[in-house]
């Protein structure tokens, strides 16, 4: 059993309540930060922590906590990013649902280190039904003396809200859910000013994800340093993953970094291996965004060494023959899964999910999903193959936000290791078109 | 020109709900209420959104309608159509489907013998699909207003679901109780 940071307690009856939770250690870290440390002591561990960006990107959190700017007599903002929409992706509902104090902990410490007075959790509107525990968990904190004016007698004040979202992929996107959050479309904004110069109501502000957020009272308890022993290199820590798809045990799993990619697959401890005793056919390791993977390339690099779950080696030979850890979404395919279909259900997502602020993207998606269509129902022709290829290609890096990246990877990869697979749809449309046909021929080679 | 006079009335604890919303804000931004009080008209609506209610989010607000009808139609979650006593969110994403949505979707379009987007005959049931919900690891999934029901992954699961929702009336928020 590796350390759990963020799940030690989890489990424990009664945890949403604040007795219990402390009763665990809960609040700690604000004692800590809020009568011993100053703020920019508290950054500085954070630094030092290593720990990065959980929502997908990766991007250190510390050095994304130094780059506020702090002008005088203008309010500053932490807004946490719950919007937690990315297909396979489902850590922090988890998370919430079940520690809702956790966060809470997380978000006056963080606060307190970036001096905001003010905070907002912003929550997928979807998820109402936890907006509500935590709300409940909010008043339990306040009566406390934990948030409100003065907490614990440090002088330092915040508010602390939640707000909903109203179903939209990409109020993910931390400008987007800024202009979610002050009540408007959820249209990504032009980067420069970045969040942190003009952020919300045009103030500095710092957007981080539920489980980012959630690690800085460990990091604050036990020193930066101590975390950055966790993990491997640049993957310091631990990390929540939401393993989904063909496995016998599907749910949110902490690992420290490092854990191997077959190890995790076949434990008994993790995803206890593939349902029904089938075969592994790919895996798609950090969300629906992330390049899928072929089991011979999931399990082992190109080089032949050992994947193992970090950002490194997960992406190890680029989008050549590696992926991306991303929001550690883990999908697992069996051999009776069909990529074509897969693939069209993700671009029919990113279509849908599109805001159709950039041509490229709103034009763009529509037609990957139109053409994987006619594919998958039997009616593509040779050259979908290269046209897919091609409005990938004109979407990546042509869009204001990452969503056209987003859906331009999926795509580009399961062509990629699976060409022969969509070749096999259009030259055969009968049968693969018939109830349950999965093309073999490639499974079967690399089994041989 | 002539005053409509719109006469969509809120409950006085829809209102205070919003109102606690709007205070979650700076002085003058009390738009960023925007989405929690479109959530909350709809849920006094019968579950949808009319123009008339939109009108009534914006005066409450103090924003132009306009401000309001683009963020209904921009988000998902507002029904800008009447929809049946029971709005069953049906999660149609890969990660579901690897475990057997398509077929949760087919089953229950034949029970209820309506297709996506559609309501049934009596009014019971609208059948919407959407995507991912945050649940796939127990997919496959629907959502009917604030409550996830997951692991319905067999015909049986599927009746059992629908029986019950037969008997049950819509949920009463937090805030209404």
């Amino acid at each position: 059993m590796g350390l759990k940071i963020l799940t030690e307690h989890i489990n424990v009856p009664g945890i949403e309540t604040l007795e219990v939770y402390r009763k665990h250690g809960g609040y700690r870290s604000v004692e800590k930060a809020l009568k011993t440390m100053t703020p920019e002591e508290v950054v500085e561990e954070v630094k030092t922590s290593g720990l990065r960006g959980r929502g997908g990107a990766g991007f250190p959190a510390g050095m994304k906590w130094s780059f506020l700017a702090k002008p005088e007599g203008v309010p500053r903002y932490l807004v946490c990013n719950a919007d937690e929409s990315e297909p396979g992706t489902f850590k922090d509902r988890v998370f919430m649902e079940k520690n809702p104090h956790a966060l809470i902990e997380g978000m006056i410490t963080s606060s307190y280190a970036l001096g905001a007075h003010t905070s907002y959790i912003y929550i997928r509107g979807e998820l109402l039904f936890i907006l509500r525990i935590l709300e409940k968990a909010i008043a339990e904190a306040y009566a406390a003396g934990l948030l409100g004016k003065n907490i614990l007698g440090s002088g330092y004040d915040l508010d602390l809200h939640v707000a909903p979202g109203g179903g939209a992929y990409i109020c993910g996107e931390e400008t987007a859910l800024l202009e979610s959050l002050e009540g408007k479309r959820g249209n990504p904004r032009n980067k420069p000013p970045f969040p942190a110069v003009k952020g919300l109501f045009a103030s500095p502000t710092v957007v981080n994800n539920v489980e980012t957020i959630a690690s800085v009272p460990w990091i604050v308890n036990n020193t930066g340093a101590e975390y950055a022993k966790i993990g491997i290199g640049r993957s310091t820590g631990t990390k929540l993953i939401s393993a989904s798809g063909n496995i016998n045990r599907p749910g949110v799993y902490e690992i420290e970094l490092g854990v191997p990619v077959e190890e995790f697959i076949y434990s008994d401890e993790y995803c206890g291996g593939i349902w029904k005793g089938k075969e592994l056919k790919a895996v798609v390791p950090g969300g629906s965004s992330v390049p899928i993977l072929p089991k011979d390339l999931i399990l082992k690099t190109a080089a032949g060494e050992q994947r193992l779950m970090t950002y490194e080696s997960l992406s190890d030979g680029g989008f050549v023959s590696g992926s991306m850890l991303g929001s550690g979404a883990f999908i697992v395919f069996d051999e009776d899964q069909c990529i074509v279909r897969n693939t069209w259900n993700y671009a029919r997502f990113y279509h849908h999910e599109s805001c159709g602020q950039c041509s490229p993207c709103r034009e763009g998606t529509g037609w990957m999903e139109k053409v994987l269509h006619r594919i998958e129902y039997g009616h593509g022709h040779q050259q979908d193959i290269d046209l897919l290829v091609s409005v990938a290609k004109q979407i990546e890096g042509n869009t204001i936000c990452p969503l056209g990246d987003a859906a331009a990877w999926p795509v580009a990869s399961a062509i990629r290791h699976f060409r022969e697979e969509f070749e096999w749809h259009i030259k055969h449309p009968q049968e693969a078109t018939a109830p349950g046909a999965v093309y073999r021929g490639q499974l079967a080679a690399a089994l041989a | 020109m002539a005053e409509i006079k719109n006469e969509v009335k809120f409950s006085d604890k829809a209102l205070a709900e919003i109102q606690r919303y709007i205070s979650h804000y700076p002085e003058g931004r009390q738009k960023s209420a925007l989405l929690p009080a479109l959530h909350i008209a709809q849920a006094e609506n019968g579950g949808w959104v009319s123009p008339e209610v939109m009108d009534k989010v914006a005066e409450i607000l103090n924003i132009q309608p306009i401000e309001v009808y683009e963020v209904a139609t921009f988000y998902t979650m507002f029904n800008l159509k009447p929809v049946g006593k029971h709005v069953l969110e049906v999660c149609r994403t890969g990660p579901c489907c690897l475990r057997g949505a398509d077929q949760m979707i087919e089953t229950l379009k034949q029970k209820l013998n309506i297709q996506e987007g559609e309501t049934t005959a009596d009014g019971m049931f609208t059948l919407k699909p959407v995507e991912c919900l945050a649940s796939c690891g127990t997919g496959p999934m629907l959502q009917v207003r604030e409550t996830y029901y997951e692991n319905i992954d067999s015909e049986e699961a599927v009746d059992r679901f629908l029986e019950m929702m037969r008997n049950k009336e819509p949920e009463t928020p937090e805030w209404a109780k």
